[in-house]
């Protein structure tokens, strides 16, 4: 077997609406994943994951792009054929409103193991942004699961709580907020694997 | 569960790199935590082929309204390898690329060249089983940006790549072999010395199609299993 060695990240650029998040732009192409995984018949309690991704400046990133990975209410991760019923794959851009931010309307996932508590894999895209980088969103109400996670114990306390999305309900509507800081001193901690 | 290769940094650009204007606030300033690979990391979304449109490949007939699109016709197609050289197959490969005026369809884009009707500029296809992608498209022109004075970017398509799991996720840019502007471009030259040539493509006689497109060669390689697995 040959060795070969990885072909180069570049960035996403400003440009990728039309391709990547076809519909959400307001663009005549299919999309492959929208940032709506709630459809009939899918179990769990319904969620919106909401939040402003904001620039070493304190400025919120427009030409960004977040892919979210999760398993479903039970725990389970979707194979081929299960897609049809919860895909588990969100994908959306920040927007190009006044005010520019990412919203997935999705589940709330069970517990994919006995260690780890409740999560959602989150991948970041963005002009300026070189690699993607990898970072996940975990619960405010599951504060006891939390203390137990491994990743989240591994982390210093006072960065802890940047990977917590804050719940919040307003009108019968369930939010978790989770603002992401690329640099700063509430710096959203990324991760390598 | 068996365990995949990780990032290779010698391979991928800085995260900060000051050339690049728009990466000096926009990226970590941390070291990320590296953490152990869980379900969820070896995991990732899979697709069935089915749901690509027969032409999603075809660049050059997928948006027509009138006609053809304008400019020269490419052949671009490559395998999508893991570092031991293995061919991967099911991969989700998606595109998206100026016209041939060097104007994307992305209403943002300021640039003074004109939209062409008959062309998108974006694409998807799945890897066969012996890990091979083939787009028919136009070749992009150069874009110019802000960036610095007369700043233009290298003929270029971008790829999104989405593999076995959400470790081998990849969205990268393909240049085209002899484009006098790559010296100039802070975005190709941010990747390291040894690994910046492995993202041109090489003009290909085999893949070339008489009387009808120019084949251009690009594989693309991605992070893949270990050799030895682990014990959990």
């Amino acid at each position: 077997m040959s060795y070969e060695k990885q072909t180069p990240s570049q960035t996403v650029g400003p440009f990728f609406s039309y391709g990547l998040t076809p519909q959400q732009y307001d663009y005549d192409y299919s999309d492959l994943a929208t940032g709506d995984l709630v459809a009939d018949g899918i179990q769990g309690e319904a969620i919106n994951l909401i939040g402003t991704i904001y620039n070493g400046d304190g400025q919120e990133l427009r030409h960004a792009i977040i892919e979210s990975w999760q398993a479903d209410s039970m725990g389970r991760y979707a194979k081929m054929g299960l897609m049809e019923t919860f895909s588990g794959f969100a994908r959306v851009g920040t927007g190009r409103g006044e005010d520019p931010r990412y919203r997935i309307r999705t589940v709330k996932p069970g517990r994919v193991d006995q260690r780890q508590a409740p999560h959602i894999a989150l991948t970041l895209f963005s002009r300026g942004l070189m690699h993607h980088v990898y970072t996940r969103l975990y619960f405010s109400d599951e504060e006891e699961a939390n203390e137990k996670d491994p990743l989240l114990q591994r982390l210093p306390a006072h960065r802890r709580q940047t990977l917590i999305a804050k719940r919040v309900e307003a009108e019968n509507v369930i939010f978790y907020q989770f603002d992401i800081h690329m640099q700063g001193n509430q710096e959203t901690v990324f991760l390598e694997f | 569960m068996e365990s995949f290769t990780p990032k290779d940094s010698d391979s991928h650009p800085p995260l900060i790199h000051p050339p690049y204007k728009s990466s000096i606030t926009r990226s970590p300033t941390e070291e990320p935590i590296i953490v152990p690979q869980t379900i969820t990391e070896l995991t990732g979304p899979k697709f069935n082929p089915s749901i690509l449109p027969e032409d999603s490949y075809d660049l050059t007939n997928n948006s027509r309204n009138s006609g053809e699109p304008i400019g020269e016709r490419l052949i671009v197609a490559g395998r999508v390898l893991d570092e031991n050289g293995v061919p991967i197959s099911g991969v989700m490969v998606e595109i998206w690329q100026a016209n041939s005026a060097g104007k994307y369809t992305d209403r943002e884009d300021q640039h003074h060249a004109a939209v062409d009707p008959n062309f998108l500029g974006a694409g998807r296809t799945i890897t066969d089983e012996d890990g091979w992608y083939r787009f028919i498209t136009i070749r992009p022109g150069a874009y110019p940006w802000g960036n610095h004075a007369n700043a233009w970017r290298p003929h270029h398509i971008h790829f999104s790549i989405l593999g076995k799991n959400i470790m081998t996720r990849l969205v990268t840019q393909m240049y085209f072999e002899g484009d006098p502007l790559l010296p100039f471009d802070p975005i190709y030259n941010a990747a390291p010395d040894d690994a910046r040539t492995r993202l041109i493509a090489a003009f290909s006689l085999d893949l070339t199609e008489q009387g009808f497109a120019l084949g251009y060669r690009w594989d693309i390689v991605i992070r893949g299993p270990k050799a030895t697995p682990f014990e959990d």
